[in-house]
């Protein structure tokens, strides 16, 4: 079924994306004239309903170039965000979001992008946020990277969670704002934006299963400061969540064993300066 | 030790010693990772043969059984291979992950300098056709 949408692209199921989107394929990300030199890396796995819109909304509200990350899609995510003017990354089977997101930073590493900032696909990052973060990382030069979060303001139509999911967020955000000396509200957001110094980081090491937590580890011990913004995060417009409930046990004590590994490296594993590494073949 | 047990475990380590010995002949298994199965399965045939080093080891790790020890032994080297065969894993998951996203970005460059060849082979033509029709 899905493949046979992919060889006909003029009757995908995509949405289509809000009419206010201007239709951005001439100007194509790359080319290096009209280039602009910041870069929305959108992560996505089977997302073909829901990526249009988040494309759409990204090029309405930013200025930013827009690619998209296709983590090994059996859906037509890819010529969906082709279709809405996106440059599309895809994987030939699926590395999970780690990967996907890790791609995005290699594309905006060699493409020369000063800033990139992490969209999630499946529409629960706002874009009208996006040029909050642009403005706090640009009036703020000693920052790498400024978060959204979700859990700094709390609103009435903002984000909610289940219980247990909001006692282990809060869980890491006391243990991670012990162990980076800044206070870390919302460890769990992907709604992330980082300058060149991020970029080069995150394209040589990236955390593989559930990188947020440990992405913000990895940006301590490398030096790199960061600091969180208010946002507010809307319920996820398709795609089921990555966590659920049998797997949140697995993450918990997997992100554990990455804080505590963590804090026990003597030093990074990476250094800056190289390709992307197979890190598990660099030492013993 | 008795004869039986003797004769059950020179037959099964010799056994395994040979399959591997001929998974590698064949180019089944490479090298590098018979090797530790090759030095397992030595040792392991070496000491079912050889009764009195058996029984000598035995004693000294204080195992009053002696074919006991020669579990103890080989569940060791199964250790050993275990945790050797994670390490290839994570370093095979590592490099398929980073070769997955060399593959995705090459493709969308190589997709990219096609379009970009089509459209400059498309300008050609319309100029040619120009300067013939005028």
């Amino acid at each position: 079924m899905a493949h046979e949408d992919r060889r006909a692209p003029d009757t995908l199921h995509c949405r289509n994306s809000p009419p206010a989107a201007p239709l951005r394929t001439q100007s194509a990300p790359t080319d290096p004239t009209t280039m602009s030199r910041h870069l929305a890396i959108v992560p996505a796995y089977n997302e073909a309903a829901a990526i249009a819109a988040t494309v759409g909304d990204l090029h309405a509200h930013t200025d930013f170039d827009v690619l998209v990350v296709d983590d090994g899609s059996t859906d037509p995510t890819s010529e969906c965000a082709r279709a809405a003017g996106a440059a599309v990354v895809r994987h030939p089977f699926n590395l999970g979001i780690g990967g996907a997101v890790q791609s995005g930073y290699q594309y905006a590493l060699e493409h020369g992008y000063e800033i990139a900032v992490q969209v999630d696909g499946d529409g629960q990052h706002d874009a009208r946020h996006v040029d909050e973060l642009l403005r706090h990382l640009q009036e703020h030069p000693e920052l790498d990277m400024v978060t959204g979060s979700r859990f700094l303001e709390m609103t009435a139509d903002g984000y909610r969670s289940t219980l247990p999911r909001r006692a282990g967020i809060r869980l890491f955000a006391r243990l991670l704002s012990a162990v980076v000396g800044r206070p870390v509200s919302d460890p769990t957001s992907g709604f992330r934006m980082v300058g060149r110094r991020g970029i080069e980081l995150f394209a040589r090491d990236y955390p593989h299963d559930y990188p947020e937590v440990e992405a913000v580890l990895l940006l301590h011990f490398h030096q790199l400061r960061g600091t969180e913004i208010p946002v507010r995060m809307r319920p996820r417009t398709s795609g089921v969540s990555s966590i659920n409930a049998q797997r949140s046990a697995y993450y918990m004590i997997k992100v554990l064993l990455a804080i505590l590994v963590g804090l026990l490296r003597a030093r990074p594993a990476v250094e800056a300066g190289d390709r992307a590494p197979v890190a598990a073949e660099s030492s013993i | 030790m008795s004869t039986n047990v003797q004769i059950l475990a020179i037959v099964v380590t010799a056994c395994l010693f040979g399959i591997v010995f001929e998974l590698v002949r064949r180019r089944r298994m490479m090298e590098r990772y018979a090797l530790l199965w090759l030095f397992a399965s030595a040792v392991l045939l070496a000491l079912a043969v050889w009764r009195d080093l058996l029984e000598e080891v035995a004693q000294a790790v204080g195992i009053y059984y002696a074919p006991s020890a020669l579990f103890a032994i080989a569940f060791g080297f199964v250790l050993v291979l275990l945790l050797h065969f994670s390490l290839v894993i994570s370093r095979l998951a590592d490099q398929t992950k980073v070769l997955a996203q060399r593959l995705g970005l090459l493709q969308t460059e190589v997709d990219r300098l096609r379009a970009e060849l089509a459209s400059q082979a498309g300008e050609q033509e319309r100029e040619r056709e120009y300067s013939r029709s005028t």
